[in-house]
């Protein structure tokens, strides 16, 4: 299991939103979730990757508070260390 | 006064392709799309019609039902996506009934191996709306913003049919002024493949030849067939096109078995009286019957005697009655909407399309079954006027009656 350094998260994280439909080049730390019309069944699809990936399990509640891919990455990181 | 429903738009996806021309077409000129005993639909690319998003949010049976539906609408004249212009009709009476046998299978089968593999955790969240069997109603509604009525019928083989019929209920009530309806189906997976082989249905031979003495069992397909349904009035109000009217639903139940048709068809008979009560038409008034013909030994005897009771012998013997799956396998819950768009078709051209592979006569089984290709339709002098059967596993019998 790699280190959740802020650079392998995100690497991660985009990835895995990025196949969900939105273009890889809007998948920024700033863009929010609303603007890449990804949802709540798109998030726990990216909480299984980062489980997966890292060991750190995102609950319901985690989730929702989440507004930008910056804020997923920063949880997820946080929650590593 | 029963409100008037007509035809004004249809889409198929099948076997023998893309489109409902190149099915009727392919099927006129005695094309068959079954290969290695299979009726796949191998020239559907889902990315030419979904989006990223929508290609993981579906199952191959909505995604069927979704190319189907662009088909339709832009037959239609209506928009031809989701951001593509207004719709023609309040979008709140615009209903959506689309029938399927099994659903989502293949992402049943998909997320079970992955709870087996993985275990509960790592199961998509999105397996419960991909195997749902009212998806295909749900995003069809969704891509297009029809806000009426929206649901699925589930009644095996005769889902497509009962969606079509329950659409000109949902019209005449006055619950819509249009109903977009019709049926999706892709079961061509090992579960289910193995489950309708191990009760014995399917064709051994892998050949579908409906009314054959050697007829073995029915050929697997997958695909969808849509139709748009309007009140004739709204149709006209907007200067549709009209391709056909749908005259008439019957449905009955064998309540005899749980897979075998009635011995007789008279449960189907009930159907088809029912579906001429309801048009107002006449046995002698009928210039074409698209039959279930299946090629299982059951089905098509029973069908043979259906039509006979209901019809009475002498018209029965006087109509061309061909068989779509001769040509395509048998689609399941598509099967009774895809049937009906061959059926306006062919009515609009007055030609009967042949039941191909026909040539061994069973005993009992003595109606024409257009066996030489097609046929021309005879005695239509203002409009021609067909039934469509469909029949299912428990016994379920949805008959249309269309003219045009």
């Amino acid at each position: 299991m790699p280190a959740a350094t802020q650079e392998t998260v995100e690497t991660t994280i985009v990835d895995a939103i990025a196949k969900l439909g939105p273009e890889p080049e809007d998948v920024t730390r700033d863009a929010t979730f609303e603007s890449l019309d990804i949802d709540s069944l798109d998030l726990v699809e990216v909480a299984q990757i980062v489980e997966e990936e890292f060991g750190v399990v995102l609950k319901g509640e985690d989730m929702e508070k989440l507004k930008t891919v910056g804020d997923a990455i920063d949880l997820v990181v946080a929650r590593a260390s | 006064m029963t409100r008037r429903v007509v035809i004004t738009g249809v889409g198929a996806i099948t076997p023998l392709g893309t489109g409902a021309d190149t099915l009727h077409e392919r099927w006129k000129a005695g094309e068959c799309g079954i290969e290695s005993g299979v009726g796949a639909c191998s020239e559907f690319e889902p990315a030419d019609v979904l989006t990223k998003k929508e290609l993981r949010r579906t199952d191959r049976f909505a995604q069927l039902a979704i190319a189907a539906c662009e088909e339709a609408l832009a037959t239609a004249g209506w928009k031809s996506g989701s951001d593509d212009g207004e719709l023609p009709i309040d979008p709140e009476r615009i209903g959506c009934v689309i029938g399927t046998g099994i659903g989502g299978i293949s992402t049943i089968e998909t997320q079970h191996d992955v709870l087996n593999e993985s275990g509960p955790g790592r199961v998509s969240p999105l397996g419960i709306p991909l195997m749902m069997g009212n998806a295909g109603a749900a995003n069809l509604a969704l891509r297009h913003g029809f806000k009426g009525p929206a649901f699925s019928t589930v009644s095996a083989c005769a889902a497509g049919a009962d969606a079509i019929g329950t659409a000109l209920r949902l019209i005449r009530a006055g619950d819509a002024d249009a109903v977009v309806s019709g049926g999706a189906e892709a079961g061509i997976t090992p579960l289910a493949y193995a489950c309708f082989g191990a009760m014995g249905a399917l064709s051994e031979s892998g050949i579908s030849r409906p009314f054959d003495a050697r007829r073995d069992g029915f050929v697997m397909g997958e695909g969808a067939g849509v139709l748009v349904l309007e009140a004739a009035e709204i149709a006209e109000a907007r200067g549709a096109t009209v391709l056909a009217e749908l005259l008439g639903y019957g449905a009955s139940a064998d309540a005899y078995h749980l897979t075998a048709p009635e011995p007789g068809g008279g449960g189907a008979a009930r159907a088809i009286k029912r579906a001429l009560e309801d048009a107002g038409v006449s046995p002698s008034d009928l210039h074409y019957v698209n039959a279930h013909g299946t090629s299982t030994p059951l089905n098509d005897r029973s069908e043979t005697d259906a039509l006979k009771a209901a019809l009475g012998e002498d018209v029965a013997k006087s109509l061309p009655v061909s068989s779509t799956k001769s040509a395509i396998g048998h689609l399941l819950g598509a099967a009774g909407a895809v049937e009906a768009v061959a059926t306006v078709l062919a009515l609009r051209e007055r030609v009967a399309p042949p039941t191909l592979g026909y040539e061994v006569p069973d005993e009992g089984l003595d109606l024409d079954y257009v066996p030489d290709g097609p046929r021309p339709l005879t005695g239509a002098n203002g409009r021609a006027i067909a039934l469509s059967n469909s029949f299912g596993f428990g016994g379920h019998n949805a008959v249309l009656c269309i003219a045009a």
